[in-house]
């Protein structure tokens, strides 16, 4: 299906997991692609003009043609690159991993935010939500290596989100939302994660990342706990 | 292939009537479940443990959540007749993207209208009109949202319309004042017997949602 001479643009921005999860699904697919940093405090012309109804980054310039939000461009790399699939074959299981990606998006990412975003007793609130649905992702993951099952998939991908955004934002919130011994199956599957070289290589380097991070919370005025 | 084919659902809700639609469209046999939400079933707590909410479709057993990936799983399950999602790569994240974009804008302004007083409803319908306007944008001249196809993203947005009427005199304001080529194509998707089977009348929904508010304390 894929043509030769294509032209493919990632519109992103390093630190961000939605541009981040773009990034896993070409290189799991062998796609060569051009990475376009993107100011968010300072839209490009590009950016506002590929994506007029909501501004934001990821967009993947496919041959010129935009594709925003980033489950959607998901599941167009997997329509479009056929090798290596991220959604499963049977519809059944497509949409459990459609679910469950949405409930990284809409629930966990959501939630989560809360954590950073508030202090004190409502913070404890937003850490105990977040436990809350962190727990059912925990029992998807009984008797499996990955959410997709033995290899990595399309909720994986979505989940990296809580790998490595949420469990190191953790650190510099100064608060353990995810702690081994409420939830050694999330931890094995963080090892299992970082044994895949694709994953290993789409990450943002964990020292640039705390320090981003950091800056970022500093710049919002949010002190840590510690 | 005897399918067993079980739809919860609740005769108010846009998102149910995306399930009920698709289901028509393919000429599924189901059986409709209407459930209370305001004392939720076993059997919707079963199948939904994650939300709780409706719709869910129960096929050969197996329940499928959240109204948008239920219509789609109907359209990988049943690929024969009424395509609802283009095979194009790039038509078809098109279409996900303009359902995606309902989800998201769509039910907030317009629950600020019926859910809310005062200042919130002028705000609901401020925001609303502008949302209806980037719909009408994107519709233009085609018949469909997807161009000549009756598809996904009419299914998306179409249930909609059944609480047009409420909106409007809610709000004081005319929908079609507004935004005349939205009319036109909800009166062009209601001619299809899948959604004239699966939309309420306006009127019904109208003098329903002061009962709903009341349920909801928040009268």
């Amino acid at each position: 299906m894929a043509e030769r001479s294509e032209e493919v643009k990632l519109l992103g921005m390093w630190a961000s997991p939605f541009s981040r999860r773009v990034e896993i699904a070409l290189t799991l697919k062998g796609v060569p692609y051009e990475f376009s940093e993107q100011d968010i405090a300072n839209k490009s012309p590009l950016l506002l003009q590929s994506n007029p109804v909501h501004k934001m980054i990821p967009v993947l310039l496919h041959n010129g043609k935009p594709i925003s939000e980033s489950l959607v461009i998901l599941e167009y790399i997997d329509d479009t690159w056929q090798n290596n699939p991220i959604l499963p074959q049977d519809p059944y299981h497509r949409a459990m991993a459609r679910f469950w990606a949405r409930f990284v998006d809409e629930q966990i990412y959501v939630t989560a935010m809360k954590v950073v975003g508030k202090v004190g007793e409502e913070r404890d609130v937003a850490v105990e939500a977040t436990r809350d649905l962190l727990k059912l992702l925990e029992k998807e993951l009984v008797g499996k290596n990955f959410l997709g099952g033995e290899r990595l998939g399309f909720v994986d991908i979505v989940a990296t989100l809580v790998a490595f955004w949420l469990m190191r934002t953790e650190e510099v919130v100064g608060v353990k939302v995810v702690p081994v011994e409420m939830f050694p199956e999330i931890h094995r599957w963080v090892e299992n994660l970082l044994d895949v070289d694709v994953i290993k290589k789409c990450i943002p380097p964990e020292d640039e990342h705390l320090n981003y991070i950091k800056a970022r919370m500093d710049s919002l005025k949010l002190k840590s706990v510690q | 292939m005897a399918d067993e084919v079980i739809l919860l659902s609740y005769w108010p809700s846009m998102f149910g009537m995306r399930a009920m639609i698709a289901l028509e469209e393919k000429n599924i046999k189901f059986d409709y479940r209407e459930q209370d939400l305001f004392n939720k079933s076993q059997i919707l707590i079963e199948t939904n443990p994650v939300h709780k909410k409706i719709p869910v479709l129960i096929h050969n057993g197996k329940p499928i959540c959240e109204s948008l990936i239920v219509v789609e799983y109907i359209d990988e399950t049943w690929p024969g007749e009424n395509q609802l999602l283009p095979s194009d790569p790039y038509q078809r994240a098109q279409a996900k993207f303009w359902a995606d974009y309902i989800d998201k804008k769509v039910n907030g302004p317009t629950r600020l209208i019926w859910a809310g007083k005062g200042e919130e409803i002028e705000a609901g319908k401020k925001e609303f009109i502008e949302v209806l306007k980037t719909l009408e944008t994107e519709l233009g001249d085609k018949t469909y949202f997807g161009g000549e196809t009756f598809g996904f993203v009419d299914i998306a947005f179409i249930g909609f319309y059944s609480w047009f009427d409420a909106y409007e005199k809610l709000a004081s304001f005319s929908i079609e004042a507004e935004c005349p080529k939205v009319i036109a194509w909800a009166k062009r998707c209601l001619k299809r017997e899948s959604v004239a089977k699966s939309l309420p009348d306006s009127d019904k929904v109208t003098k329903y949602i002061p009962e709903l508010k009341k349920r909801l304390g928040i009268e």
